[in-house]
């Protein structure tokens, strides 16, 4: 069976991001770049279903050459191959998934899985997209799944629980932490992956649906007041949850 | 608290290769979420954390720099010590114990051992099934091992060893020790498997110091053990020394991550701590100490970088090691001791890891080579007179 998992390369949930000059990109110096997490949780899925029923994971990534350094975890983690869909083009939900589809069309695989959304721009768009393109069924959102034959079965995290769909492969899965736990890349696995080759593609140049116009960071927070200290301030403070910070 | 993102302060990581950085990052991630939520508890309880071993042998920390046959990863030695930093951000002991696995059991065995000794041991010593030690210094004899009184004498085609060993790092817990001992006169070395008879190694209680650690004593009373049980290719005091140079190598960047964990916190602490209505960071005498740990911590990383890269020639001295091992220990463990006046009474809490990691590095600083046998060992080298002989 044949595993395609898509990921990103994005900047460390834990690093402080700030907006570059241009005023609708972020400033990438710095910045410390991983592995989407959900997409993570995605490659682990892969290589689980892999071990369980043999087969062959692929990853790939759209973008620049930066994104090798996350193709090259993925195969420390265990993928048999990466695929680097080249562009250094401002990216675009859209044209992204348009690339991908025009490669995993190509690919044909059993299973397409990406993370539920990737971490930085958070469209949570671009898996559903390659379904439609492909005129595949998908079960996005979902916390483990099992392979049967030509079949899955899925749990999907939904409002206040959990549904369970099956379809028919082939498919597109985007996870959601749950099961999947990803593995550390073993140091064995590190080396191993120094002598596995990264494919470039060059992707059809990119369409862009949607254009930014302007990326901003929230207003940093207030340092807190002391209304007062005992019961006398208790009026005070209902008085400025209601009329200034408007909560009650 | 936020993640910890490393120290480099000279964008070293330029110098580092793709695999090398992912090893570094893989380790720092291990030991964020597997060894930092139990230590303090272990540091407390005087308990090495067991479980740690199978985790550790399953990312390949054990022997990593051996061939592949033995099921190892075959790193480089800038990689190995990338490990070893991030593993003593953990903690000194968690260290230790990679050290003793890889540096002082694996590379002898693999160094002096014969096929049928590498074969049986290696592979289960990398997969962390069993766990070996290594018996060198002595009560009377820890700065001049050469003194040794172990002896091993020939017997009906086997060897008996009499004798006993002090500070041994996982002697305990271990399955199989190498034991340094005299036989007619020539320093060789020996594997001696746990529950040989004449053979105890009862555990060293009341440390201050490495208390997630297992240090023991290893007695030999008449212990009898197979003529197989020779290390053929070891002889005279090189071969033990060999093997230190080894481990020392891994401290000089070990000490780099202890460091490292101290600057770290004492930088986050000293921007929130709030006296006189600002920021201690604000202070001038508060940014002298936390520049100088940075400055000390980049100065060895640079040390550590150029070291590593000549090993991997086949060019490191082990008088350059000794440099690095001494420099690096002695700023680690002043970088602790300023940390913990930055955290002021808070730093000798357990909620920081400033004072564990000070009290670890006093041990550091003494075991595998002292501070002034490394002065000394440079100085031979640099003007040819001993002064220590």
């Amino acid at each position: 069976m044949k595993f395609a998992v898509c990921i990103n390369h994005v900047p460390d949930t834990a690093t402080k991001v700030h907006v570059g000059p241009d005023g609708k990109s972020i400033e990438k110096t710095g910045v410390n770049y991983v592995i989407s997490p959900y997409d993570e949780y995605a490659v682990e899925a892969a290589l689980r279903f892999k071990e369980k029923q043999s087969g062959e994971v692929i990853v790939l990534s759209w973008g620049g050459d930066a994104h090798k350094e996350s193709l090259r975890k993925a195969l420390a983690m265990g993928v048999d191959k990466a695929v680097l869909l080249k562009d250094d083009s401002t990216r675009d939900s859209f044209g992204v998934a348009r690339a991908l589809a025009d490669y995993l069309r190509e690919l044909a695989p059993d299973v397409i899985l990406f993370g539920k959304q990737s971490v930085d721009y958070d469209d949570s768009a671009v898996g559903i997209m390659v379904a439609e393109m492909l005129g595949l069924p998908s079960a996005a959102v979902v916390v483990s799944m099992e392979i049967t034959g030509g079949t899955a079965k899925a749990d999907r995290e939904i409002e206040g629980g959990h549904e369970v769909v099956e379809v028919q492969l082939p498919a597109v899965f985007t996870i959601q932490k749950g099961a999947y736990e990803p593995r550390y890349p073993s140091l064995k696995g590190i080396m191993a992956a120094k002598g596995k080759p990264i494919e470039e593609r060059q992707p059809a140049p990119m369409e862009a649906k949607v254009e930014t116009i302007t990326m901003v960071k929230p207003p940093a927070k207030q340092a807190g007041k002391i209304v007062g200290t005992d019961v006398g301030a208790v009026p005070e403070l209902v008085r400025l949850l209601h009329e200034e910070a408007k909560v009650i | 608290m936020s993640k910890y993102q490393g120290v480099d302060y000279y964008n070293l990581d330029d110098l580092l290769s793709e695999d090398e950085i992912l090893v570094r990052n893989t380790v720092r991630e291990f030991v964020d979420d597997n060894v930092l939520p139990v230590i303090e508890r272990h540091y407390e309880a005087g308990t090495f954390s067991m479980e740690l071993i199978p985790k550790m042998a399953g990312i390949g920390l054990f022997g990593p720099t051996l061939p592949q046959r033995y099921g190892c990863a075959e790193l480089n030695n800038v990689a190995y010590g990338l490990m070893m930093q991030e593993l003593e951000r953990g903690d000194s002991g968690v260290r230790s114990f990679a050290s003793v696995q890889s540096g002082l059991v694996m590379y002898p065995i693999f160094t002096f051992g014969t096929e049928q000794q590498k074969d049986q041991w290696l592979p289960k010593l990398a997969s962390g099934e069993k766990i070996g030690c290594f018996g060198l210094t002595e009560p009377d004899f820890g700065s001049n091992p050469g003194g040794m009184i172990t002896r091993a004498e020939r017997k009906d085609g086997g060897f008996v060893l009499n004798g006993a060993k002090m500070w041994i790092t996982n002697g305990t817990i271990a399955d199989v020790a190498v034991v340094w001992a005299k036989l007619e006169g020539e320093i060789r070395g020996f594997l001696v498997e746990k529950g040989t008879k004449g053979f105890s190694a009862p555990e060293m209680k009341g440390k201050h110091s490495l208390r997630a650690s297992v240090t023991s004593e290893l007695v030999f009373q008449d212990c009898v053990i197979p003529e197989t049980n020779l290390l053929p290719a070891s002889g005279g005091l090189k071969s033990p020394l060999m093997c230190l140079t080894q481990a020392r190598y891994g401290i000089a960047w070990g000490a780099l991550g202890s460091a490292m964990a101290c600057y770290d916190t004492a930088l986050s602490y000293a921007k929130s701590r709030i006296q006189f209505g600002k920021p201690i960071a604000g202070f001038q005498m508060t940014q002298e100490k936390l520049v100088h740990m940075l400055t000390e911590i980049t100065k060895g990383q640079l040390l550590c970088l150029q070291l590593g890269r000549l090993k991997d020639q086949g060019k490191a001295k082990f008088n350059q090691v000794s440099m690095a091992k001494r420099n690096n220990v002695y700023h680690a463990l002043e970088i602790a001791r300023m940390a913990r006046e930055i955290l002021g009474a808070n730093g000798i809490l357990n909620e920081y890891p400033v004072m564990r990691h000070a009290a670890n590095l006093e041990s550091v600083k003494t075991y595998e080579g002292t501070h002034e046998m490394h002065t000394l060992i440079i100085g031979e080298d640099i003007t040819g007179i001993g002064a220590f002989v």
